[in-house]
């Protein structure tokens, strides 16, 4: 292909640096996008993406509001980034997210007399348990009857959204409010997760900061994180080699739906303290985005994750002047998932005089 | 007259009828994936395309004030979503799990933020005149199958048509071999001079056009409105029923059928004011999908090349 007296021709080897800015690229085209479409919808792009840049890190509790959404981007993204590592394209983040912050909000309920710092553990394991579990399903049927988990996963996501919009409106509702918001009773106070002062950062940042040092250490530093590593780059090799490739993958999808479930029990114990519909606000989307953005690494996890928290929490502070974030920030993860690939192929070609 | 009949036969008709209506956007959807897989591209993306021609055609319809031209704005609309799914599955060869999945989310946030720049925000919707019944002279005045085919709207009949119309395309024209070549074995069908590419592009495109007719239909010809993720998951419930229908239109037909009617169950239960959830019977559909899947799973076996991009000079 030739044009202008410039020839594409394919690299023989990608500089680890271009690699490392195809990324960067995808982001900052985003942003031209999201500039782009606040133009369509009649807004000054330049001016809106100023606000959106202050609406997200103007001052300490914007910062705060923006680091929230991120922690729990980050824990969701892990999982996502353990699952697509397999190679299972895990789409049900947001039913495993449910199923989570249901297992915490019944746990902090049932046990509200036992000490936070005993409790505090006791949510998370049950969260990672119920959101394991919700993944569990998608892995077994991946892994036994090759079912295409793109689609049980979605599947799971609608069962998950109708039992919690059930369980709100009947056996978990709160009963002193019949006739008021469908929404299960308050967690005591003294077990809710505690705040930075002024804001509503909770303690999920230190939790994700963690699991993304656990879920590193997981990935490279063990037997199981090897073979996970293994099976995604290639379950036929990894067969021949030895290893059990349905059991990795059931195991894989475990650690992301369990994941995505300590994302959801953060929201009600750190956030909305009470079980409510529309918990999950597309966070299993979102997370998918940042995972594939980062490249599959959880540290650039964080640096993604803060980025898309910024631009959801920027354009919500935008609201009042547009009326249109939520559909805007969808709009620009689907762009973003395909100036990825985009990108990716790109960086594989070069521009050279004839 | 015995009444107890009677209410069983127009509970049946009402329901078999109900459950055609529900099932056109599912058939429709489902028939333009086995087109597209057939040729050896796994669009899953179709849920994104769905809502796409959903909000298309319903705003060509407020615009133009004919539900016709609106159709077209929604075909138009998703041969571009499936040019931008070929043009990632078929030219960049990227993995169409990856690729089909941002198709999904940018369909679903566009439809969505489309709809608030072209209708603002409400506090009532705006809803359109639609595509509404089309009785057909004679057939729809037979007892009971009348009712149930002959009183659709347009799009379920064009729908059904679909059927043994590509089932004849795949099986007995040239189109059809090629199509079938090219998703079964593309080396070869480049060796004899078919061009793998061309083939590709004009199934996933013709395949998202028939997606967007499926969420078309949703919008103006069932609700007559258009609301976020409106769709509902009926995508790739339709991806779900071309493995189950085995990538051919005919199994596929009954597959869709089946969905149709489980949602037409569910609705007729509700209406009944059984004491069971509601949220219960909304499941019913998602978890059929699941069990329907894992029955097929042993005997499904896709064209050979699906999902694997065509390099010439490899495998």
């Amino acid at each position: 292909m030739r044009f202008l007296g410039l020839r594409v021709e394919k690299r023989q080897t990608i500089p680890p640096l271009l690699r490392a800015l195809a990324p960067v690229l995808t982001a900052a085209l985003a942003l031209a996008a999201s500039g782009l479409l606040i133009r369509l919808a009649g807004g000054d792009p330049i001016e809106s993406l100023r606000m959106i840049a202050v609406g997200a890190f103007g001052n300490v509790q914007n910062l705060g509001e923006t680091l929230v959404k991120a922690s729990a981007l980050i824990i969701v993204g892990l999982g996502m980034i353990v699952a697509f590592r397999s190679q299972v394209a895990n789409i049900g983040g947001e039913g495993q997210l449910i199923l989570g912050a249901i297992a915490g909000t019944w746990v902090g309920l049932r046990f509200a007399d036992l000490s936070p710092l005993l409790l505090f553990p006791l949510v998370v394991v049950a969260a990672f348990a119920a959101g394991g579990a919700w993944g569990a399903i998608a892995g077994w049927l991946k892994a036994r009857l090759q079912l295409n988990e793109v689609i049980v996963t979605i599947m799971l996501n609608y069962l998950a959204i109708y039992t919690l919009n059930w369980l709100v409106r009947g056996p978990m509702r709160a009963p002193g409010l019949a006739g008021g918001f469908p929404q299960s009773e308050a967690i005591e106070q003294a077990l809710w997760w505690p705040r930075l002062a002024g804001t509503r950062l909770h303690i999920g940042v230190i939790l994700a900061v963690f699991l993304c040092l656990a879920v590193s250490f997981i990935l490279y530093k063990t037997p199981w994180g090897y073979r996970m590593r293994a099976v995604g780059a290639n379950p036929e090799a990894a067969r021949f080699g030895g290893i059990n490739v349905g059991r990795t993958l059931v195991l894989a999808m475990v650690l992301s739906g369990g994941l995505a479930g300590i994302a959801g029990a953060g929201e009600i114990f750190g956030l909305h303290h009470r079980l409510l519909d529309g918990i999950s606000s597309g966070y299993g989307y979102t997370g998918i985005v940042v995972a594939l953005l980062a490249k599959l690494n959880p540290f650039a996890t964080i640096l993604t994750s803060v980025f898309f928290a910024g631009l959801a929490v920027g354009m919500e502070a935008m609201q009042r002047s547009l009326g249109t974030p939520f559909a805007l920030i969808a709009s620009i993860q689907g762009l973003v998932v395909l100036l990825m690939l985009l990108s990716d192929v790109l960086v594989g070609y070069r521009l050279r005089r004839v | 007259m015995d009444w107890n009949q009677f209410f069983q036969e127009a509970f049946i008709v009402s329901l078999l009828a109900g459950a055609v209506r529900l099932s056109t956007p599912i058939i429709l959807a489902a028939l333009g994936e086995v087109i597209s897989e057939r040729s050896g591209v796994l669009n899953l993306g179709v849920e994104g395309v769905m809502l796409m021609g959903a909000f298309g055609s319903f705003w060509g319809e407020t615009v133009t004030g004919s539900p016709w031209l609106g159709l077209v704005i929604g075909m138009l609309i998703g041969a571009l979503m499936g040019l931008i799914m070929a043009f990632f599955s078929v030219t960049l060869k990227v993995d169409q799990v990856i690729s089909g999945m941002g198709l999904y989310l940018f369909g679903m946030g566009m439809s969505s933020f489309l709809y608030r720049i072209a209708y603002g925000v409400r506090t009532t919707p705006p809803s359109v005149e639609g595509l509404s019944g089309l009785h057909l002279p004679v057939l729809s005045d037979l007892p009971v199958v009348g009712p149930i085919l002959f009183q659709q709207d347009a799009l379920a009949y064009i729908a059904i048509l679909l059927v043994p119309v590509l089932s004849f395309v795949l099986a007995r024209t040239t189109l059809g071999l090629k199509i079938r070549a090219v998703g079964e074995n593309p080396q070869a069908a480049d060796t004899l001079g078919v061009s793998v590419n061309a083939v590709r592009y004009l199934c996933v495109i013709f395949g998202s056009v028939l997606a967007a007719l499926g969420g078309a239909h949703v919008a103006i010809a069932h609700l007559k409105l258009f609301g976020d993720n409106m769709t509902v998951g009926r995508g790739f419930i339709a991806v779900a029923i071309v493995y189950f229908g085995k990538w051919r239109p005919a199994m596929t037909l009954v597959g869709a059928l089946v969905f149709g009617g489980a949602y037409a169950l569910q609705l007729w239960i509700q209406a009944t004011g059984a004491p069971i959830p509601h949220q219960i019977l909304l499941m019913l559909p998602y978890i059929l999908t699941i069990l329907i899947l894992a029955l097929v799973a042993r005997q499904a076996r896709g064209p050979a090349a699906l999902t694997k991009p065509f390099r010439r000079g490899e495998g």
